[in-house]
């Protein structure tokens, strides 16, 4: 069973914006899905489609064979959401929104606090229970939309850029929540700006643009079809000029780093080689960008360069 | 209990908190500005205008300025929660969840019309300090209240519905509800107007609603009591289904 089967799927805003043009992807149960594009590429509308806040203009969409257009309340009963934009009642106290949104899911009052209790708590939002969301910090906004998501325990999790603006420490701790939640076996579906997220979170990934999916595969076979990869070597010692690398170009990003562009077809073996006659000494070396970061990148600028031409 | 009956009562029990956290807002005014009608009205201008319809002025216009507070806060409350949900986005906790439109609707208008009996009840109260309340069919009273409420709260929910900004909810309880509660005999008997104003007035549905109050207080009206039901519940109805229709295609609240 597909925990969601997306169809054909089209939106044309009033105002003429074709946001997305029949668009097709599955997302398998169990699955850490990543749904990737840059801004205005469509990731939210299909978010909002799926989730019944934006109408579709054609196409159709199953959850856990659920068709949203016959069955719909089902459908929903699957599904929890944490969107973009901060949309919480800001004069409600942490305990009520959880507490409501249970209920709001059928389920009763007392089982709906005990919920509370645990969302709260896993969120380390459980001292904040009694203020109002106003109160909060952004990070703790967003720790409590993600509680407030689950407070229904969704078979299908969609998390529509959840780490967006908070600090590093709160993000960890979010890897680590939803890693253990997909483990336990909630579905994810994932957007994000943060592509070094995805990569570390997700198995699957789609890469939606102009409204359109240019990729969809699994992470290891995504990451496969990067052409090149740029590598940051950080050495012993200073140097004036990029040392040269037959067959590899190089750059000198400052006097103890260098930059080396890789092809998928070279090794990096011989970068040390290289290096080691020119009597200079690698310490560590890292990507300068996530590889997905960098893929992204290639795809959609190929992609532009196609539409411009 | 069924999924969709439990979704119901969280969402009224959310919506009568609210009337009750905020009580300053939603119990005090009108029960100061209905003290005010009262005494200016009631026991100054009331004094040198004797009686009205073979009561005292002060008896007479008691029903309708309890029929005005319920149509002013019922209407109040459903547009306020329902374009502040709006706004604030958080009216997507609901429409992400399982609830049905009709569930949606039921939720807000049982919040409306709670805060139409809170305040009816907090006017009536008032009410007894200035003259004699005795109700003359007590459950006739309460369903015209709860129907009225109802009626308006359904009006408010229409508005906010299609609201798309701070203003749009101020125009129609400005330019619309109160001339048409002014003008729909809180005040007077239509009887006293000319006949061309006496059939202008009967395209009002608030004269229906205000003397149906009447009646159920007094036993006294403009109008036969049975118009007023057939008029108070055909609003009710039509307004019911349009909200519940405009919700599934989700105008003004999706895209």
């Amino acid at each position: 069973m597909k925990a969601l089967s997306v169809s054909d799927l089209s939106k044309q805003y009033k105002n003429g914006v074709q946001a997305l043009k029949s668009v097709n992807f599955e997302v398998n149960k169990g699955d850490f899905f990543a749904l990737l594009g840059p801004n205005g590429a469509g990731k939210t509308t299909a978010i909002g489609i799926i989730t019944s806040l934006v109408n579709k203009t054609s196409g159709s969409i199953q959850v856990f064979d659920s068709d949203i257009d016959h069955q719909l309340s089902l459908a929903k009963s699957y599904l929890g959401v944490v969107p973009q934009e901060i949309n919480l009642n800001l004069f409600d106290k942490c305990i009520n929104t959880l507490v409501n949104q249970a209920g709001f899911y059928g389920i009763p009052r007392s089982a709906a606090k005990k919920r509370a209790e645990d969302y709260l708590k896993q969120m380390n939002l459980w001292d904040k229970r009694n203020s109002n969301a106003r109160d909060l910090s952004g990070g703790m906004k967003r720790r409590l939309m993600v509680a407030r998501a689950l407070v229904n325990k969704p078979r299908l999790l969609l998390l529509d850029e959840p780490t967006a603006g908070v600090d590093i420490e709160t993000r960890r701790m979010m890897w680590n929540f939803l890693r253990e939640l997909n483990e336990q076996g909630t579905t994810i579906i994932l957007t994000t700006h943060y592509l070094e997220e995805a990569e570390q979170l997700c198995d699957r990934v789609a890469i939606i643009d102009e409204g359109e999916i240019i990729e969809n595969d699994t992470m290891l076979n995504v990451l496969g079809k990067l052409k090149k990869e740029v590598f940051v070597l950080n050495i012993d010692g200073s140097i004036d000029v990029a040392p040269k690398i037959p067959r590899y170009e190089t750059s000198l990003r400052s006097p103890r780093e260098i930059e080396v562009s890789v092809s998928q077809s070279q090794g990096v073996n011989d970068i040390f080689t290289e290096l080691k006659k020119l009597d200079i000494k690698v310490i560590s070396m890292r990507n300068k960008t996530s590889r997905l970061e960098e893929l992204f990148i290639e795809l959609t600028n190929n992609r532009t360069k196609e539409l411009e031409g | 209990m069924n999924a969709q009956m439990i979704s119901m009562i969280a969402l009224v029990r959310k919506e009568t908190t609210r009337v009750l956290r905020i009580w300053v807002q939603t119990l005090i005014p009108p029960g100061i500005t209905m003290s005010l009608y009262f005494i200016i009205f009631g026991t100054l201008i009331g004094r040198r205008i004797g009686e009205m319809d073979g009561y005292p002025y002060m008896e007479y216009i008691a029903p309708g300025l309890i029929m005005m507070s319920v149509i002013t806060n019922s209407y109040g409350n459903v547009v306020g929660s329902f374009f502040n949900a709006k706004i604030q986005r958080h009216i997507e906790e609901l429409l992400v969840s399982p609830m049905t439109e009709a569930s949606i609707v039921i939720g807000y208008l049982a919040g409306g019309i709670i805060r139409g009996l809170f305040v009816a009840a907090v006017v009536s109260v008032i009410a007894l300090f200035f003259t004699d309340l005795n109700i003359k069919y007590p459950l006739l009273t309460f369903v015209v209240v709860v129907m009225t409420a109802g009626v308006f709260s359904l009006a408010g929910l229409l508005n906010a519905i299609f609201a798309k900004k701070f203003d749009d909810i101020a125009v129609i309880p400005s330019f619309v509800l109160a001339p048409l509660t002014y003008l729909g005999g809180v005040f007077y008997t239509v009887s006293l107007l000319p006949d061309f104003w006496q059939t202008i007035s009967r395209f009002n549905p608030i004269l229906y609603m205000v003397n149906s109050m009447r009646y159920s207080v007094l036993g006294t009206s403009d109008i036969e009591i049975i118009d007023g039901m057939l008029m108070i519940v055909g609003f009710f109805i039509l307004l019911l289904f349009t909200s519940i229709y405009l919700l599934k295609k989700g105008i003004g609240i999706r895209d």
